[in-house]
């Protein structure tokens, strides 16, 4: 196994970094302010609202170019806040980390978030409740920076909980509907879940380490036991997999999509459900110490990059079809970053050009239901290139991205990671590709259902292109999902590599843009079948039915209903678990209450036999109290005899 | 003069006063009963203390009969109370203060 570099230490934060906190703050703020003022801020919230992510992303940015101006050693600034907890012997500060890692997510959170308040100015635009929805965004916005800037575990863990909290409120933000409500507690609840296991992680931490900063933690990582790591890691990789809907704990992110779009761009796309990549990047010195954990990081993400696909080609729900690409393009993270130090600037770069091609689709989904009365159904759709030009385009920019067409961004990262897939093993690499094609496939099929086909619109439903507010993003979103790869491209590994603590072995130049290597080829190769079947049985002269039609095939079904996790989850856990709640309420109403009740009872028979003494009659009284006087003296006599 | 007679005479009143408090049903007469067996006890704490020469059970005897005398004044106020709603000196007539 390859040793890692050493990990260069942060240096102190001076000037400008010092006021890296601002950051965090501005959102939280806006969101308090939006949140307290309740109706009064109606009229100007989504202004504030949009305004606190700008800015974080102007001081972002600022932070960035100092990063860039500064050399290799002094990237990583370390930003000490205060000392949140102080007893005995343990210290944990509150502080933040500014380094190649995290800077990296600070723009495209409060990037992408940007664009994603400002489409939702005119997406929200005759909903009632849009400050709120405003605050919840800003909300998340603090969260989800205190998580990716926090410089320990037990910070990182707020922010964690925060964005999960977001998520939950975003989710539910249209309970009336019963539907929204149920998915927002489903994801709560599975949630915490991963949390479970994120939390025992920070404990034994505490534990091992006595500390739980990243600092002391990658120091000590190299001297802990294997047992010890791969408990740690095994735990890491449980809190990832819940906040990233990777396999087991995938089964809420389908139904999240009952929250507003938006939120599903941001929250459900780009930027919260990538956080288990983050986890497992920044434990990378933990994961280098145990090679079972990586391996299970690596089947987890191998596993849920197919069954996403997979879903993905069954739905006819146009959210949800995007949902499961989610799911699987984040196992593709999840696979890079499982294979180690060679593979974390891959996760991290495809992370950053997913949530641009991502968040773009997601927009236009969102545009495309704007302009057909909310139905999200793929089938209601069709011809809409020419009714929808803006949005068409975009989404066509993030759908060339996504199916990793030559020079778009997903061309560049998704080949990274095959390739590094098939270093790591052929079989994870074959399977990798694999998913590209059908990746491939299932994405034409939502292209061409919902742009190119034939119309089968519902009647009464006239489309018409989104206002300027919702298509300005989109286009910035598709520039980004254009060029993204190519920018980034040969810049972001030898960025990334002191922060992830090891070099890619042959840097990042291979695909570069005139290399021709065999696995590109093969890739473009399977890409092209998939695109092929999905125009053979999708193109512009076929028909598609209305109605979905009824299937047989046991693959096609099992997508329908999501590879039935709802169903495993019932079988194994709910059903289980509410047998043994049914027979411990037996056992407390027929065991531990009728103990109890019947002790009560008993003795209060056995009161009221007594209170038959209390008769009322004197001299009743008197022999009673001979008898006791003549039982003390007899007593008193025997002693004195004995 | 040994103290055997006071004993025993001690003992035959507070017989005497048992036995009447127990089987008699007029609430004077079995007030009396109880005042019989308190002199009894009276009487014995005085030749015990007459056979010590100690001056203590003189003493208690004292206590005893003060005791007795604020036992009279308020035993004899609710037998006349009781006489007074009731008609009636019985001990069984007042039975209402029971289960």
């Amino acid at each position: 196994m390859q040793l890692p570099l050493e990990v260069v230490p942060p240096v102190a934060a001076t000037g400008l970094f010092s006021y890296a906190w601002l950051l965090i703050a501005i959102p939280a703020v806006s969101a308090a302010i939006l949140l307290l003022l309740g109706r009064a801020a109606d009229a100007w919230g989504h202004l504030l609202g949009t305004l606190a992510p700008v800015a974080a992303f102007v001081i972002g940015l600022v932070l960035f170019l100092r990063l860039l101006d500064s050399d290799v050693g002094s990237r990583a600034v370390g930003v000490p806040l205060y000392d949140w907890v102080s007893v005995g012997s343990w210290h944990i500060g509150a502080g933040l980390l500014v380094d190649q890692l995290s800077i990296l997510f600070v723009l495209l959170i409060t990037g992408v978030g940007g664009l994603i308040h400002v489409y939702s100015i005119g997406y929200m635009a005759s909903d009632p409740k849009r400050r709120l929805f405003f605050a919840y965004l800003n909300l998340f916005v603090a969260s989800m920076l205190l998580l990716v800037l926090a410089d320990n575990y037990l910070v990182l863990f707020v922010g964690w909980e925060g964005v999960g909290l977001a998520s939950y409120l975003l989710i539910g933000f249209w309970q009336h509907r019963p539907s929204a409500a149920t998915a927002a507690k489903k994801a709560f609840v599975v949630n915490r879940v991963g949390d479970m296991g994120m939390s025992i992680a920070i404990m034994l931490m505490l534990a091992t380490f006595g500390s739980s900063a990243f600092v002391d933690v990658n120091a000590g990582a190299g001297r802990m036991g294997g047992t010890t790591a791969t408990v740690m890691g095994l735990l890491l990789l449980l809190g990832a997999c819940g906040k990233s809907a990777q396999v087991p704990l995938q089964s809420w992110l389908l139904d999240a999509m009952e929250g507003p779009t938006p939120v599903s761009a941001l929250i459900h796309a780009a930027t919260m459900v990538t956080a288990g990549v983050y986890l497992v990047t920044r434990s990378h010195a933990i994961f280098a110490e145990t090679p079972t954990a990586s391996l299970a990081v690596v089947i987890v993400g191998t596993v849920t990059l197919l069954a996403g696909a997979w879903i993905g080609c069954a739905k006819d729900d146009i959210k949800k079809v995007l949902a499961g690409s989610t799911m699987s393009q984040i196992g593709y993270m999840m696979l890079a970053a499982g294979i180690g130090p060679a593979g974390y600037a891959f996760a991290i770069f495809h992370l950053l050009t997913h949530g641009f091609f991502k968040a773009d689709m997601f927009l236009g989904a969102g545009s495309v239901m704007h302009a057909m009365n909310d139905d999200v159904n793929l089938r209601h759709y069709g011809a809409l290139a020419r009714a929808l030009p803006i949005t068409f385009v975009t989404f066509a920019a993030g759908y060339l991205a996504i199916i990793g067409f030559p020079f778009f961004s997903g061309y560049y990262s998704k080949d990274h990671i095959i390739a590094a897939a098939f270093d790591d093993s052929v079989t994870i690499g074959l399977l990798a590709v694999l998913g590209a094609g059908i990746t491939a496939f299932y994405m034409t099929r939502l292209m061409l259902m919902t742009f190119l086909s034939r119309k089968r619109w519902l009647d009464g439903v006239h489309p018409h292109e989104s206002p300027l507010v919702m298509t300005i993003p989109l286009i910035l979103l598709a520039i980004g999902s254009a060029v993204g790869g190519l920018v980034l491209n040969n810049w972001i590994g030898d960025w990334l590599t002191p922060a992830v603590g090891g070099a890619p072995p042959g840097g990042t130049e291979a695909p570069s843009l005139v290399e021709i290597n065999l696995i590109g080829i093969l890739t473009l190769i399977v890409v092209a079948i998939g695109v092929a079947i999905a125009v053979l049985v999708f193109g512009p002269r076929r028909t598609i039915a209305i109605e979905q039609p009824a299937s047989r095939s046991p693959l096609t079904l099992a997508g329908r209903n999501d590879l039935y996790g709802d169903a495993l989850n019932e079988t194994v856990f709910m059903r289980p678990g509410r047998a043994l709640t049914d027979g411990l309420a037996a056992f407390d109403n027929g065991g531990i209450d009728e103990a109890v009740v019947g002790t009560a009872a008993g003795i209060g028979q056995l009161s009221s036999r007594l209170r038959r003494w209390q008769n009322g009659f004197v001299r009743s009284y008197a022999l009673t109290m001979v008898a006791g006087v003549a039982v003390v003296g007899a007593v008193l006599v025997l002693g004195r005899l004995g | 003069m040994s103290a055997n007679s006071y004993l025993v005479l001690s003992a035959i009143l507070f017989t005497i006063g048992t036995v009447g408090f127990l089987i008699r049903r007029n609430a004077i007469v079995a007030f009396m009963c109880v005042e019989l067996m308190l002199n009894a006890a009276n009487l014995s704490l005085v030749a015990f203390a007459h056979m010590h020469g100690a001056l203590d059970g003189q003493i208690a005897a004292f206590f005893v009969m003060v005791v007795a005398a604020a036992e009279v004044v308020i035993g004899l106020a609710i037998i006349v109370t009781i006489f007074r709603t009731r008609r009636s000196a019985s001990v069984d007539d007042a039975n209402l203060l029971k289960f």
